[in-house]
């Protein structure tokens, strides 16, 4: 009942994984010793998608170090994330991420993940700062205009090796495109439209959280979408194992 | 069972273990910036209310009525009577950081300091949200950190339970029926909405949301279901322990 209330929350699992982080440290553990480190490290990522009816696009993972955002909530979306957020095309955000003095390692995934499947994603960083070691995942729900969910900037430095924490994320609006749900602007299976288009036509050209979608049994007649396409927060869970 | 409660929850990983020992060590006193954003795509705050206080003097409880201050802030955005309430209890009180209401994605920061009142442990932050007919924002009585660092919070929307949500424009004035329509609420909601049918559910708890519709000159709603919505969290809290 009280986790109920809890949305894009750090789970309970991951408060004892850091409270005994910690005292591990406390007691003299290698914790202390790793945070000046720049080493290699490779991560797993399993992610699943907790909607109904939204497929997400292939997620992009970046490791990066505080100098890179993949977006900020109230500012304007790059050209690389509203190609993402529009057509589920995660190329430019890998591309320009992967020339970024502040990025350390990328990876992608190969196909969407449907609704209620799980995938497994492989992140290796070269040489980190493992003291300012950050991951950012961005994936589009394709049934909508723009929305996107995932991690934005958040920090691995104290994660041990062996050690794994899990998340759950929050659907955000790029703000990229007005919010039609026609069947002509919209990419995913339930519409077939358009992905990626340059104009920004949104009430805001901001990120800011998504309102989620109304959907033609709402009572939004050109809308191409249905109630089985709405969701709640939270969109997926992402666990975090440091492998190596 | 208020704790459980919290509206907000800590965010960052890399402070999470600093906030459970912090909680274990609350110290009297405090030396904060915090600062607030509208995560929403259209809904607007009405002026900010915060403070820091005893945790015995929270403004309010999920499953509880409201207060009648707690109502006039719900349903018109007048924080005057939860800012005297506050004052009474000896806490340490901020009205209106942004100067006005605060747009979707904006921000505003203020600071706090307690160090007068070792007492004042804990936060809370109270605002209207419009257009709805009593819907508001809180962070609730949290715990503040005592160990310097940032911490960040994801605020829900509440529903006060004051008021039906009939949707349709109004007044602010408690007990007055409909919302409030001030300036960028005037442009962006419909007009002669026939209203929701809802009654007053009588306790605080987590706003369901407005129902809305797509007819900006009638329906049922004046709200906008492709504008207004929200899904929760609707506001960022980032607290910098000094």
């Amino acid at each position: 009942m009280t986790k109920s209330f809890r949305l894009n929350t750090l789970t309970r699992s991951l408060a004892l994984i850091s409270a005994a982080g910690l005292l591990a440290a406390c007691n003299g553990s290698s914790h202390s010793d790793s945070s000046a480190d720049t080493t290699d490290r490779m991560y797993q990522v399993a992610i699943t998608n907790l909607t109904a009816g939204q497929p997400l696009s292939p997620v992009a993972l970046v490791g990066h170090n505080s100098d890179y955002h993949a977006f900020t909530v109230g500012q304007a979306s790059s050209v690389a994330l509203e190609q993402l957020a529009e057509g589920g095309d995660n190329s430019a955000l890998i591309s320009e991420a992967g020339s970024h003095a502040g990025v350390y390692g990328t990876a992608t995934a190969s196909a969407p993940l449907a609704p209620g499947g799980t995938e497994t994603l492989t992140l290796s960083v070269t040489a980190a700062n493992s003291e300012d070691l950050k991951l950012t995942a961005v994936t589009m729900l394709v049934n909508t205009n723009d929305a996107i969910t995932g991690l934005n900037g958040i920090d691995l430095s104290s994660l041990a090796n062996g050690e794994s924490l899990s998340m759950n994320t929050i659907g955000y609006d790029t703000g990229t495109e007005a919010n039609s749900e026609t069947a002509a602007s919209i990419p995913g299976p339930a519409a077939g439209g358009e992905g990626f288009n340059a104009d920004r036509d949104d009430i805001r050209d901001m990120v800011l959280m998504h309102s989620g979608v109304v959907t033609a049994d709402g009572g939004l007649v050109d809308s191409a979408l249905h109630e089985m396409h709405r969701w709640d927060n939270p969109i997926t869970r992402m666990t975090i194992t440091r492998i190596q | 069972m208020n704790h459980f409660f919290r509206p907000a929850t800590l965010l960052r990983s890399t402070l999470l273990g600093t906030a459970i020992l912090g909680a274990s060590l609350q110290a009297g006193a405090a030396d904060l910036t915090v600062s607030i954003t509208n995560l929403t795509r259209g809904v607007y705050f009405t002026p900010v209310l915060a403070g820091a206080h005893n945790p015995a003097n929270a403004l309010f409880s999920a499953g509880e009525a409201a207060s009648a201050n707690l109502q006039a802030m719900a349903e018109g955005g007048d924080i005057a009577g939860l800012s005297a309430d506050l004052s009474a209890a000896g806490a340490v009180v901020v009205e209106n950081p942004a100067g006005g209401m605060l747009q979707p994605g904006m921000s505003t920061s203020f600071s706090l300091n307690t160090d007068a009142n070792a007492a004042n442990t804990h936060l809370s932050l109270v605002a209207m949200m419009l257009p709805t007919n009593d819907g508001f924002v809180a962070l609730n009585n949290m715990a503040i950190p005592a160990t310097p660092g940032t911490y960040t919070y994801d605020l829900n929307a509440y529903d006060a339970g004051t008021e039906a949500n009939d949707e349709i424009r109004g007044g602010g004035a408690p007990g007055t029926p409909g919302f409030p329509a001030p300036g960028p609420i005037d442009t962006s909601a419909g007009n002669n909405g026939t209203g929701v049918a809802s009654n007053a559910e009588g306790y605080v708890h987590i706003h369901r949301n407005v129902l809305g519709d797509t007819d900006a000159s009638g329906g049922v709603s004046d709200i906008d279901s492709v504008v207004h919505r929200w899904l929760n969290p609707v506001a960022r809290v980032v607290i910098t322990v000094n």
